[in-house]
């Protein structure tokens, strides 16, 4: 049986997932809250595996919880820390228990994290762990033995559309749709002119895009991204309508960007939905949802 | 030529591995370690005065031509006589050196040196690594390029989104392999190769610690 988030990407509707980060911890009350808080709201919620490489609860763990609640969990899965044993052996785990919807990710440098001298593993990447899960579904696992009880998942990955140079970005996005992605959440977008560009080559593949966003929060944060995120380009028309919230309006100015955005995606049917990351803000998608009149 | 690219420890680290020995012998190389200024004669002498300021006796010194090599127990008998009245070897070379002369003299030695990768030189006084020596080597189909090495992350598939204006992710000096591997591939007119999904790779190549016998 498909997944929901499943049936909502084939239904047509204009999808909305978003993204609850499990805690550095055991106190998993923040995140249960905004669980509770999006779980009938949004149509999935992508469960952050040790974003940034920060160490903290796992995505698996949290993607439990999310059922648990109700949600409709996307387990987020990078490379970064475990070789092709742990990577079947967790999707195994995911789907004995009704967690069907992955993104699997390459990951981030252990460097950037918070635990720098650890081994980075990289054993696979995002194309070749989308082809394990294709793998994994026909009832066999890597090295060709047969899996006892099968596993079906939704999988996707990810594209960074302001990518520079953008060729070599392509091909690998075209890899990753060929080694099985339905589903793609891209890198956060601003410039909506760069995006449907953009969509004008991607639409030719038989893939679902959620376009990424991010909440801007103040004029400092996107001249933090233009500078330091790869793959993120705020324009400065953004940054200067940033620049002009009255003191204290910056976070309410942010939510009115990222709602306009979005509904006008949704009235130009740019693409089929939005991934909207509001980092460390995440009660506040309710309203970023309300500004797009969703 | 290949190098053994090599970078000083940090000095507490080299008095900590010294603790305990007063007199010391120093052994530089006139080979990679002199190419990258960390052991040839200039770098054993800056380290001979150093120890002497932190009160070590240092009974001897010399940079001898390739540590590495069998023939540097040889012309290490020269020295017989101060080696012989130090507690410790320091060497500044890179582990290939140090290990010979383990070997070879059968001492207590102490590194100065970490051994950072088999490189070679790219610039004036600038080493790139060329090779992790992985035993299934992939770079027929990457334009020469080697993406285990070169990509930080080793992917074989094409760039991660850490990617950044042709650089890495984890340091703007260091170049993006993919984008790299991409412009020789367009210049070759051979941008398929990077199209074909690539594999896992097989990291039972040689298994570590490697070894090789010429067949019979």
């Amino acid at each position: 049986m498909p997944s929901a988030f499943k049936k909502a990407l084939n239904s047509g509707k204009f999808v909305v997932t978003c993204e609850v980060a499990p805690a550095k911890g055991t106190n998993l009350e923040n995140m249960k809250h905004h669980v509770e808080l999006l779980k009938d709201k949004v149509d999935a919620m992508n469960v952050t595996d040790h974003q940034s490489s920060v160490m903290r609860y796992p995505s698996l763990g949290g993607a439990l919880t999310v059922k648990e609640l109700g949600g409709e969990p996307i387990l987020q899965m990078t490379c970064r820390d475990r070789n092709r044993l742990a990577l079947q052996a967790d999707l195994l785990f995911a789907s004995s228990r009704g967690i069907n919807n992955v993104l699997c990710l390459t990951g981030d440098s252990v460097m950037l994290g918070d635990h720098k001298e650890a081994k980075p593993v990289f054993d696979l990447e995002s194309s070749q762990l989308l082809k394990t899960i294709r793998r994994l579904e026909s009832g066999k696992d890597l090295a060709g033995n047969d899996l006892d009880g099968g596993v079906k998942f939704c999988a996707g990955a990810i594209v960074t559309p302001e990518a520079k140079p953008i060729e070599p970005q392509l091909i690998k996005f075209e890899k990753k749709i060929e080694a099985g992605a339905e589903f793609i959440q891209t890198q956060a977008v601003y410039d909506l002119e760069n995006f449907k560009k953009f969509m004008e080559y991607a639409s030719q593949f038989p893939v679902k895009i959620l376009a990424g966003i991010i909440l801007l929060t103040s004029a400092a944060m996107a001249r933090f991204m233009n500078k330091n995120v790869a793959g993120v380009f705020v324009p400065q028309n953004l940054i200067d309508e940033m620049a002009s919230a009255p003191k204290g309006g910056a976070l309410n100015k942010g939510i009115e960007i990222a709602g306009r955005m979005i509904r006008q995606i949704k009235e130009e049917k740019i693409c089929d939905g939005v991934h909207i990351m509001a980092i460390g803000k995440e009660e506040k998608v309710v309203d970023i949802m309300q500004a797009a009149g969703l | 030529m290949i190098r053994s690219i090599t970078q000083q420890k940090p000095i507490e680290e080299i008095e900590q591995l010294l603790e305990g020995t007063g007199r010391v012998f120093i052994i530089g190389c006139g080979t990679c370690v002199t190419l990258t200024q960390t052991g040839g004669m200039a770098q054993v002498e800056a380290m001979k005065n150093l120890l002497s300021e932190k009160g070590k006796v240092v009974t001897g010194m010399t940079v001898v031509p390739v540590a590495c090599d069998n023939l540097t127990a040889d012309i290490l008998k020269e020295f017989q006589g101060p080696l012989k009245q130090a507690d410790a070897i320091l060497i500044m070379t890179c582990a290939f050196g140090v290990q010979t002369i383990a070997r070879q003299l059968q001492r207590f030695v102490v590194p100065a040196l970490n051994t950072m990768c088999i490189g070679k030189e790219t610039g004036a006084g600038e080493f790139n690594e060329v090779c992790k020596q992985c035993g299934t080597c992939i770079i027929g189909e990457t334009g020469g390029i080697c993406p285990v090495t070169a990509c930080h992350k080793g992917l074989v598939n094409g760039p991660c989104g850490g990617t950044n204006e042709g650089k890495c992710e984890i340091d703007s000096n260091k170049d993006c392999a993919w984008t790299m591997i991409y412009n020789r591939l367009k210049d070759l007119d051979r941008i398929d190769a990077m199209r074909k999904y690539q594999k896992p790779r097989n990291h039972l190549g040689e298994p570590s610690p490697g070894k090789f016998r010429i067949p019979a």
